[in-house]
């Protein structure tokens, strides 16, 4: 092998090391960088010239002890730089140079020790409450997460143009209106924190079930939003934090169980339960054990405890639908809503047998709060069907089939609706 | 007496140009004003896009994206405060009593330099 040889494969190995750090810690840097900067723009541009000059500065030197290190003060160097060369169109500019280039010296001899706050101070501000829910979930797979614009854009089924003019919209905004760079105060932690557990359990249903369209799954996604939920548990270990991240892992175990190679939707109690993913079990289950220990117990706990009591039944018939209930009971005095109602009737049809959830359901919908939802007339349908009500049954599965939107949910109504003849 | 001039426009419709202009002549008002002892404050707001609102409910703080934007309520008075993020400016709106009944719309507000000292 010649010279050339060798340094050519000594830098397609360093290239290899460089994305691997790529990979694993450019979002824990970036998080750094915009407190340093603070700017999401000047500290995305910043990190992209620091990865870029560590493989020519690398295939010199060799790796640093800590590249992390190394890419957040090259980093905060480049973008200082940058700042000084606008300088004389801007005195503005020039102080603020001077500013980040003093307060960032203490912050960077301490940088180990602050990054996991950064991340946790990334997260808390891309679901802050003054963003649209929208922008929120846009802001935090692009920037927490790493995916491109174009990405979160598919996976929204929104055109790529929209999805980048609500982010710039929200940096526009953090940047403008000073929304803060920072962990929420002991007091308003628990409301924060429930906005950051609703965007990833957003996040996450919309890979578990999307909302419209012809594909029921979109694996990436949830993966993504798992991905977030240990994160946020390593960072912040709250029994609801806990709650949500064994909510998601259960629900994903099923997925392979809960459609057919058709694609077709499976109802839990017909799924193959050996389809299920055990480790993913496990882990949910001693999630949801931690949580309920730590008795501060919330309404992402008691679903994922609801899932659990599934995940424990080897077959649908030995599931312990009055543990079930007594945990809907739970969760309705804690969250009264008329979906967790629906499925509390459910619990309660399997428990003391169907017409109990007949007279459920028909109260719900007498009300007239889920007159519009498909589900709970195609739960009275097959409640009906089971009480052997054919006639009634029938009635409510064409008025669920007049409502779904999904492609799967369509051809299980009208299958369910062919074999009532 | 006092009075509160409330100032309303298409923020669409204002170009760099136009804002300058309107920065200055607003200036060289407030001068005017302040040698005749007229002059409170004055300033000119971020656009809306900016906008956060706060409302309570129920004991309940309930933090949006975007303006205000219900019409059958009414502009009905102002607090300008100095503080160091909109994390401090949404706890006081919060404490402010038109937001358990109407909303409180918090906007950033533009310093403008070369105003009289007050």
């Amino acid at each position: 092998m010649n010279c050339l040889g060798c340094r050519s494969a000594k830098i397609d190995s360093l290239r290899e090391t460089v994305d691997a750090i790529y990979r694993n810690e450019s979002r824990r840097i970036l998080a750094t960088l915009i407190r340093l900067l603070r700017d999401f723009d000047l500290a995305e541009e910043a990190m992209q010239d620091a990865f870029a000059s560590a493989l020519e500065a690398w295939s010199n030197t060799g790796v640093p002890a800590n590249p992390r290190a190394w890419l957040i003060s090259t980093g905060r160097f480049k973008a200082i730089d940058a700042i000084r060369r606008k300088v004389r169109f801007n005195a503005a500019l020039a102080i603020l140079a001077d500013r980040l280039d003093a307060d960032a010296e203490s912050a960077v001899a301490h940088l180990d020790e602050s990054v996991p706050d950064d991340t946790l101070r990334l997260v808390f501000t891309c679901c802050h409450p003054a963003l649209s829910p929208e922008a929120r979930v846009a802001l935090t797979l692009r920037e927490v997460c790493g995916l491109t614009t174009e990405e979160v854009a598919h996976a929204f089924l929104s055109p790529p143009s929209t999805v980048a003019q609500r982010i710039v919209r929200a940096k526009t905004k953090i940047r403008d209106a000073q929304i803060p760079y920072q962990v929420p105060s002991p007091a308003d932690l628990p409301e924060r924190l429930d906005m950051v557990l609703q965007v990833i359990y957003l996040v996450f249903n919309e890979g578990y079930s999307a909302s419209s369209g012809s594909s029921l799954t979109r694996a990436e996604l949830s993966g993504e939003a798992i991905r977030l939920g240990r994160l946020l548990f390593e960072l912040l270990p709250e029994p609801e934090v806990a709650g949500l991240l064994a909510l998601m892992l259960l629900q994903e175990s099923r997925r392979l169980a809960r459609t057919s190679p058709s694609g077709d939707l499976v109802l839990l109690d017909d799924q193959d339960r050996t389809l299920w993913n055990r480790d993913q079990i496990a882990e949910g289950q001693t999630l949801v054990q931690r949580a309920i220990a730590s008795r501060r117990i919330g309404p992402y706990a008691i679903q994922a405890a609801i899932a659990a009591v599934h995940s424990e039944a080897v077959h649908g018939d030995v599931t312990d639908w009055a543990q079930i209930v007594v945990l809907f009971d739970l969760l309705l005095g804690m969250d009264p809503s008329p979906v967790v109602e629906l499925n509390r009737a459910v619990a309660v049809a399997m428990r003391d047998g169907p017409e109990a959830g007949v007279l459920l359901v028909k109260a719900i919908l007498d009300r007239g709060d889920l007159e519009g939802y498909h589900r709970a007339h195609s739960v009275l349908a097959e409640l009906n069907r089971r009480a052997g009500h054919i006639g009634q049954a029938k009635v409510s599965y064409v008025r669920a089939l007049e409502l779904a939107k999904q492609e799967p949910e369509r051809r299980f109504i009208e299958a369910r609706i062919a074999d009532l003849r | 007496m006092k009075y509160m001039l409330l100032i309303y426009g298409d923020e669409a419709l204002l170009s760099d140009s136009v804002r300058e202009k309107c920065y200055e002549e607003s200036t060289e008002l407030v001068h005017d004003l302040a040698a005749k002892g007229q002059f409170l404050a004055t300033a000119p707001l971020q656009p809306t896009a900016t906008a956060t609102t706060v409302r309570v409910r129920d004991g309940k703080r309930l933090v949006t994206d975007g303006p205000f934007a219900e019409t059958h309520e009414q502009f009905g008075g102002y607090f300008l405060v100095d503080v160091r993020d909109l994390d401090e400016a949404i706890a006081i709106a919060e404490r402010i009593p038109g937001s358990h009944r109407g909303s409180v719309e918090i906007r950033p507000v533009v310093e403008l330099p070369g105003l009289p000292e007050r």
